[in-house]
Order: structure tokens, then sequence, then C-alpha cells
């Protein structure tokens, strides 16, 4: 007979990501997709992917918890949910026990979350209604300067200088970054502004305590903007396993709670 | 999928008489308009009001009108009529929305109010800046606009104590008005009739202070939201005898909820203060996520700043200038904050709801370090929801959701 699965859905503006943990809490299944336009069937796909990773089916599931902006949208295995804030503290504190600010680089928004020792939140911020140094930032300049997502890191650290972006608004930055092109400005350069640009917003938004947390898909992808954060604040931060996971393990993690506390594991879900 | 969670609010019977004497004033308003013997007059909210009823002006508040644009949500669609025309989207949206309707030649109150088709058209419009410097420019416009004379009060700002110094200017800034009134009513100021306004004026305010004071029960009465829609007679009907007796009959059914322990929010868990405007054109959605989360917003500085204890029948007009004066809004951080502090300590608060309204900074607490100053002090969480009083173009309701949901849990863990 198999050990039975806890499962987290972050269902978040930008992307599906589905984990899938053992009694111990330990992440063994995971997933991610576009979240798209039919959010049923994106958390199907990401809950067959994550279980068949784990190597367990649905009947091995005791519980579950839905988080991110979709959570209460969408039909799946669970009605329990629990809001990102809250989900993204629980993953983080479970990789890094005591006090932490984490900071979440997400595709449509940001936040940045204290813990006390004991993982309990003391604050929490997300960004204004405003995609400045979100994914959707680095997707739009993606975008313009034709250049995939995931050659801008190494063209950053190709550069040599830094074309600092003046602007707070995404569209207002994107015509700097074409200006500074008309301009002859190396592209490297300009990358390099970019996640400058972004990373500063970030930082801007609340104080951060000793030890720094980064997570999120954006996070998980850009290690280039993972050591500018860390020369910024002017330490070493760090890094959950599976950064853009720790949402969906928090929500997992909530789930294996409900059923340690109430000591029902039913496998009924 | 998850269940929709079946909000628990509790309905104030009282409704159906405010709606009544809410309904009388804008007949009459509108009767006042057509008559060829009666005045009519536009007033700020926290204007000078009582002069303009003791001179017999039918008196209109646009404030109010703006937010019956927002209640009903069609304020988004307007203001960017007055846009057009020059008034950037980033100013007051009472304003916009207000001047955008006008344009549009529409209004709230014709599908309120059958056989009123606008607000009524005035003979004089007085302001007070005491709210803002946007009332001014909102009341210029009509001016030139309908080729009517424009007066009113420039108020001191950002002070912490109301001096002498500050009531005297504004006393005599009321008594400039005089003459200007009394061309406009054809009747000379009857000092007996200021001060039985006055006298009605100071009578409303203190029962409207004891309604909110309920609140300070647990569990509370009456909600944030609920006082938005009460406190409407406080503001369009303040120094009249309709608004006295009303608020009477709304203090006793709080009471008797009161004496029979019945919460506004069923099973009241967590006790909030909202700071700043409401967002008009979500009243009942806020309601019911703060009533999902067994969240009770039962007091705000907002419904608060009717309360003039100032007000004073033997000395009406100077106390009409220290009331005015005593507005929250006009104070300094460091008046407002001693101010919220008692407010938390009376009510028992557990955590602090401030809505920053992207068009309304001088209601918005939360730009200069409020928050965090009064969360140090005080050891009480708060939380910042983006969004705008009437505009709901700056409203992301899946960002305030989570804002609130994640501060509820927050709470939570905490107790």
């Amino acid at each position: 007979m198999t050990e039975p699965v806890y499962v987290g859905l972050d269902m978040g503006a930008s992307r599906t990501k589905v984990a899938v943990i053992d009694r111990h809490g330990v992440l063994i299944g995971h997933a991610v997709k576009k979240s798209g336009i039919d959010f049923a069937a994106t958390a199907t796909f990401c809950l067959d992917a994550s279980l068949e990773m784990a190597g367990v089916n649905r009947d091995d599931i005791s519980d579950a918890v839905a988080t991110g902006y979709g959570r209460n949208n969408v039909a799946f295995v669970t009605e329990k949910s629990k809001t990102e804030i809250g989900c993204h503290a629980k993953g983080c504190h479970y990789s890094f026990a005591g006090e932490i600010t984490i900071i979440d680089i997400g595709g449509q928004d940001n936040k940045i979350i204290k813990l006390d020792a004991e993982g309990r939140r003391d604050s929490f911020k997300m960004n204004r209604k405003c995609a400045a140094g979100t994914g959707a930032f680095l997707e739009e300049m993606s975008s313009r300067l034709d250049i995939p997502l995931d050659e801008m890191n190494n063209l950053a650290r190709q550069a040599t200088e830094m074309i600092k972006l003046g602007s707070y608004c995404t569209v207002f930055s994107a015509t700097e970054v074409l200006e500074n092109i008309r301009h002859g400005k190396p592209v490297a350069d300009i990358i390099k502004g970019i996640f400058y640009s972004m990373i500063q917003r970030v930082l801007e938004m609340d104080s951060l305590t000793e030890k720094v947390v980064l997570s999120g898909g954006v996070v998980a992808h850009n290690p280039y903007l993972v050591e500018m954060a860390a020369e910024l604040i002017g330490r070493p931060v760090l890094i959950p396993e599976f950064p853009q996971f720790t949402g969906a393990h928090g929500a997992a993690l909530y789930a294996l709670d409900a059923v340690t506390n109430t000591g029902e594991d039913s496998k009924k879900l | 999928m998850a269940q929709e969670k079946q909000p628990q609010r509790k309905k104030i019977e009282a409704t159906g008489q405010m709606m009544k004497i809410m309904s009388d004033y804008f007949y009459d308003l509108n009767d006042a308009a057509k008559a060829p013997d009666r005045k009519v007059a536009w007033c700020t909210s926290v204007g000078p009001a009582e002069l303009l009823r003791a001179m017999g002006f039918a008196v209109h508040f646009p404030e109010n009108h703006a937010a019956m644009l927002g209640a009903t949500r069609m304020a988004t669609e307007l203001i960017p009529e007055a846009t057009t025309i020059g008034y950037s989207p980033d100013i007051c949206s009472y304003l916009t929305a207000d001047i955008g309707a006008y344009l549009k030649g529409v209004s709230p109150l014709a599908k309120a109010y059958p056989g009123i088709e606008a607000p009524p058209r005035p003979d004089i419009l007085v302001y007070n800046t005491n709210q803002c410097r946007d009332v001014q420019d909102w009341f210029s416009w009509y001016a030139k606009e309908l080729d009517v004379p424009c007066i009113g009060i420039t108020s001191p700002k950002n002070f912490t104590n109301v001096t002498d110094i500050l009531i005297d200017d504004v006393t005599r800034q009321i008594e400039a008005l005089i003459p200007t009134l009394e061309k406009i009513s054809g009747q000379p100021l009857e000092l007996q009739r200021l001060r039985e306004t006055v006298a009605l004026s100071r009578e409303c305010t203190e029962l409207w202070r004891q309604v909110l004071e309920t609140a300070a029960a647990s569990p509370a009465p009456l909600t944030f939201f609920d006082g938005t829609i009460h406190m409407g007679p406080a503001v369009v009907l303040r120094g009249t005898r309709q608004a006295v007796d009303y608020y009477q009959q709304l203090l006793t059914e709080l009471t008797q909820r009161m004496t029979d322990k019945v919460g506004a929010v069923d099973s009241e868990k967590h006790r909030i203060y909202w700071e700043g405007m409401p967002v008009w054109g979500r009243l009942r959605q806020h309601s019911e996520l703060f009533a999902e989360l067994q969240a009770s917003v039962l007091v705000s500085t907002y419904c608060s700043s009717w309360i003039f204890p100032d007000f004073d029948a033997k000395d009406p007009i100077r106390s009409m200038a220290k009331a005015y004066l005593g507005l929250f809004i006009v104070r300094s951080d460091s008046y407002k904050e001693e101010y919220i502090k008692e407010m938390l300590r009376k009510f028992h608060i557990d955590g602090i709801i401030y809505h920053d309204a992207k068009t309304c900074p001088c209601n918005s607490n939360s730009r200069y370090g409020m928050p965090q100053r009064l969360e140090k002090e005080t050891g009480i969480p708060s939380q910042v929801i983006s969004g705008d009083l009437n505009d709901l173009r700056c409203v992301s309701d899946e960002q305030t959701r989570t804002n609130v949901e994640a501060f509820i849990e927050q709470l939570e863990e905490r107790r």
C-alpha cells in the first residue's frame, strides 16, 4: 500500500504549479504550466504530471489545498484554500527556519513577507496595481527586444556597463529601451539595466530583515537577477530548492497540517 | 471547487425610514430649484451648511451626489467626460465623476427618484477647502458653466491644535460670506434662526456619535459599511429636525442590538478599523468579503468625521469655525495619529485597513509613514489596499481580496 500524499495547487495569474509532498513535507512531485484560459484543464494536467513524478495516483491523495489568484475559481480536488501570502510563507519557512524576509517575484505580482522565528507573519506587502518589478515587466522587455527570456540572463552577464532606466512605468521603460537602442548602446548593457530596474522596484517595497529568501518563477528562471539582488542587498540571499514551487509547496504543507491536526487521513478526495 | 461562502450580515431595520427622509430631501431640493421664491445653494460636505440653512437656502451637496455616482457604479464611465475637457484622471474622482455626469446629462437621482432629472440648479456655490483644494476647483467650474457666484472659506491646513488664531481667521471668513448670501437669498440673516440650526446640527452629530459608538460593544451592532449608508442624513440634513429624529430611531435599534448581543457580522472574531474613503462601487462586495472572514470592520475615521462636538448655539458662527477646523482631514499627522490611537483603544481594534485612494491624497493616510509609525507604537498590525473612492479602473478586486484574506490569516495566526 502506498503512503498518503498531500497536494498543493498554486494557480497563479501567469503559471499554474502543483506540488505533491509526502507525510514528512518533502516535495516528491511537481509540475508547472501556463495558466492559460482553461484553468481546470491546466490544474488537472499539472496534478496528473506531478502525481506521476511522485509515483502515486489520485487515490493516494489524503488532502489538498489551493492557492493563487485562481484558488476559488477552479474545479480541483479540494475546496480548501489559503492565500498565496500564507502559502509562500509556509513553503519558505519549511526550507529556512527562523526569522526571514521573503521576496517573491511572480509573473504578475511581487510580495515581501516578513516572518518571525516561529514562521508567523509579522507583515506583508504586495506591489501596487502596477507591473513594475514583476515577471510581466521582463516579458514585455523580452518581447520588445525580440530576445527570448532564457537568453537575457547570459546577455546581462556580458554587460560592461549598465544603462539605468529612469522610468517607473513599464511602457515608459520600453520607450527608454528603444531610445537606447537607437543611440547604439550595447544590448547587454541595456538588459543589465532592465534587471536592475526590476529588482530595484521590488526592493523599494519594504525594508528587509537579516535573512532574505527569494522565491517565485522569475527567481527560478533568472539566476542573474538573484546575483544582482544579493549584490544590492549587500549579503547572500537564500533560495529554496524549487523557488517556483514555494507557494504550491506551502499549500501542500497546509493540507498536511490539516490532516495532522484533525487526525483524518481519509484518502477520500 | 471552492464553495461560495455565504456572508452573514444583519440588515438595519431603520434603513426604510432613512430612505424616506433622503427621498423627501431630494424631492424638496428639486421643488426648491423650480420654485421662484426659493433659493438653492450648493455646499461642500463640511462647508457652512448651518449658515445656508438658517438663511432659507435649500442645500445640495455635490459630494453626496458624487458618492451616489460611485455607489451606483456610474462614475467610472463618466470620469473620462471630465478628462476630455482637461480634468486629469489623477485628481478627485468625485469632481471628475460629477462634472462628467453633468456633461453627459445623467444622474443617479433620476433613477432613484422618478420625476427628478438632475441635481437642482444652484443660485450660489459655497465651499470650504478644509476637505481639499479640489472642492474649490469643482465649484469654480460650475460657477463658470452656470454663471452663478462661487464663494467660500479657504481653510488653514495641517495644524495640530485648533488655536484662537485659526478660529478667528475662519470666523471672519464665514462672516464675510453673509452679505453675498443675504443678497442672493433676499433676506437678512436672523441670528436666532442660526442658533436654532446650529443647535440642531449639534444634536444631530451628538446622536451620530452615539450611533457610531455602539460599535465599541462586542459584538459590534453596526459596521463601517452600514455607517457609510446611514451617515447620509448627517451629511445632507445636518441642522434639521428630520436628521435628529432619524438618529434617535437608529440609536434605539442599535442599543437594542447591543442589549441582545446581536452583532452586525455573525460570530465576530476580528475587529477592524477602516482608515480612508470607502470604495463606493464595492461597498457590498467589501462588506461581504469581511463578513465571510468573520471580521467586523466596525469603525472608521471617515464616518466619524461628521461628529462636530464644537457646535454651540450660544456662539454660533465662532463655533461653526471651530467645528469646521476640528475636522480630521484638515489636521496634522501627529493629531491624526493620536486620534486613531484613541479610536483603536476605545473600539478594541485588532487590525487596521488603510485604503490608499488613488485620486484622494487628502483622505489617504498611508503615504507618509503613518501605518508604520502607528504599528510600531500600538503593535496593532495594518494593511494598505490600493483602490479609489469612485474610479473603479484603479481597483483590483483580486488584489484586494488577496490582501484582505491574507491580513485576516495573519491576525488569525496571532490570536
